[in-house]
């Protein structure tokens, strides 16, 4: 059947991506990933995967536009306003308590999530303080997450997201509109650091109080979650937090017992105390 | 378009599959002798709280095959599908979550704002990918790959919406010799939806309501025949 050898040739095109270029996609769960595949498939008017992965082997400038199909790049600022009012009105005044803080939006994309932190951040006075890291396995990604540029059509909806999250101030205080785009601030990103990291095959870089990483752990595979939930565990420092997406859950990662729910509705954690833990 | 999915094309197959079900009703195992499934999924749009409502009720509560149902809701919606039907059903229901076995005897609704997938070891995905034909949830992301994953054992059923969302999806259960059903376009509350369902598999089953009901509820488990 059709089905079959398109499942052969996909496996052999995922392998060839690790073995050519280190992009391990392999534990990624497959419905969504084929999907997105199939229309990488037809933009490269290629009949087959093996044609597929002829292309990307040979030639280096199909990898960018093959990453931008296999890596969901969906997101807006304030995404589920409630999410962010909760880490506003429950999160923030532990994280008060710290000289300094570190926060981590895994996955980045382009880095809507990001800045929305450090808006809330700079909203209730923590920015100064803290180091915001925005990573993503894809350099075209945080390349546009570095620059903060975002279609003018989208800023309608991230102001509405921005005052339902309780936000302090008007966004239209954070970017520049012209030329049907609006430029964030570049005094936002003056503490921020964006970086290439997998969470498929990197490790910890950095001792985080809050961890963001929502709807990314979807496309991957429970063992793949489990490694990339294991290595939020050891980056965060005792009692830090860790926020997820709004249908996600911790309750069958293999690390469950490692995080304590902080706020079931909002999908955050806080990773337990005790010894061992830390 | 509306005008152009009331293609004469569809028609003969209103009649033909009407028939077939009056038949059915006295002897089905050899009138419609494709219901033998692996799982069913269900797609529905505008009227689907209605069309879901005359569905839902007639599966039994130890049913043994598992449904899977995408209904366009707004994003920001907090409007629950499984409060709305739980105490009207035998049958449980669910909203999926991510990476859950699938079970029988279980309704499974995609979330508001995700789009749900099955995966070839039979459990669910959520993903957040871009809206298809302007849904999240889409009917065909659904429809395409349960249809992947179960082939022959799938039947995929489209109720009332007004929209084309689920046409392709139904068109690629067909394909892979699954079997589809289609609400009879004059009993829906938005026509749209079977009407172009029917434009790309004018081989459906064509049923009303009531009859979906029964036609699901006497499905049993295994391979289509």
């Amino acid at each position: 059947m059709q089905s079959k050898t398109d499942d052969i040739e996909i496996r052999l095109l995922l392998d060839a991506l690790f073995h050519r270029y280190h992009y391990d996609f392999r534990g990624y769960a497959m419905a969504s990933l084929k999907r997105r595949l199939v229309q990488a498939r037809e933009h490269f008017q290629c009949e087959s995967f093996s044609q597929l992965q002829d292309r990307v082997l040979h030639d280096p400038t199909v990898l960018p536009k093959m990453l931008s199909y296999l890596t969901v790049q969906v997101s807006e600022m304030f995404r589920d306003p409630s999410y962010f009012a909760a880490i506003r009105e429950h999160v923030v005044p532990h994280l008060r308590t710290y000289p300094s803080l570190k926060v981590w939006v895994a996955g980045c994309s382009a880095g809507e999530e990001l800045y929305s932190l450090i808006i809330l951040f700079r909203e209730e006075g923590l920015e100064e303080r803290t180091i915001f890291y925005g990573t993503d396995i894809n350099p075209e990604a945080y390349r546009k997450a570095e620059a903060g540029v975002y279609s003018l059509d989208r800023i309608a909806l991230f102001t509405k997201n921005h005052q339902l999250s309780g936000g302090k101030s008007s966004l239209s205080d954070y970017y520049t509109a012209a030329y049907g785009a609006a430029v964030f601030d570049k005094s936002l990103r003056a503490r921020a650091v964006f970086s290439d990291h997998s969470l498929v095959s990197d490790a910890v870089f950095a001792e985080m109080h809050l961890i963001s990483c929502r709807n990314v752990l979807i496309y991957f595979e429970r063992a793949l979650q489990d490694r990339a939930v294991g290595l939020f565990k050891d980056s965060l420092v005792r009692r830090g937090f860790l926020g997820i997406g709004s249908k996600e859950s911790l309750r069958f990662s293999a690390h469950a017992n490692a995080f304590a729910e902080f706020s079931r509705e909002a999908r955050l954690y806080q990773k337990h105390g005790g010894p061992g833990n830390g | 378009m509306p005008m152009l999915l009331r293609s004469s094309r569809a028609r003969p197959a209103f009649t033909r599959s009407m028939e077939a079900l009056e038949m059915a009703e006295h002897k089905p195992d050899s009138v419609v002798p494709r219901q033998r499934f692996r799982a069913i999924v269900i797609g529905a749009s505008a009227g689907a709280v209605e069309a879901l409502g005359a569905i839902l009720p007639k599966l039994p509560a130890q049913f043994p095959i598992p449904v899977m149902v995408v209904v366009h809701i707004p994003a920001e919606s907090r409007f629950s599908l499984v409060d709305l039907f739980q105490k009207r059903c035998q049958v449980k229901l669910l909203e999926a979550a991510d990476k859950e076995p699938i079970q029988a005897g279980t309704v499974y609704f995609a979330p508001p704002d995700y789009h749900l997938l099955v995966e070839k070891d039979f459990h669910l995905s959520l993903s957040s990918e871009e809206q298809v034909m302007f849904s999240r949830p889409s009917i065909d992301v659904l429809f395409e790959t349960a249809s992947d994953a179960f082939g022959t054992g799938l039947c995929g059923v489209i109720l009332s919406g007004a929209n084309s969302d689920g046409a392709k999806g139904l068109q690629a259960i067909v394909q892979n010799g699954g079997v589809a059903v289609v609400q009879l376009p004059e009993s829906a509350r938005s026509s749209a939806m079977p009407e172009a369902a029917l434009l790309v598999c004018p081989s459906a089953l064509v049923l009303q309501l009531e009859q979906i009901g029964t036609f699901l509820a006497q499905c049993q488990v295994g391979e289509q025949a």
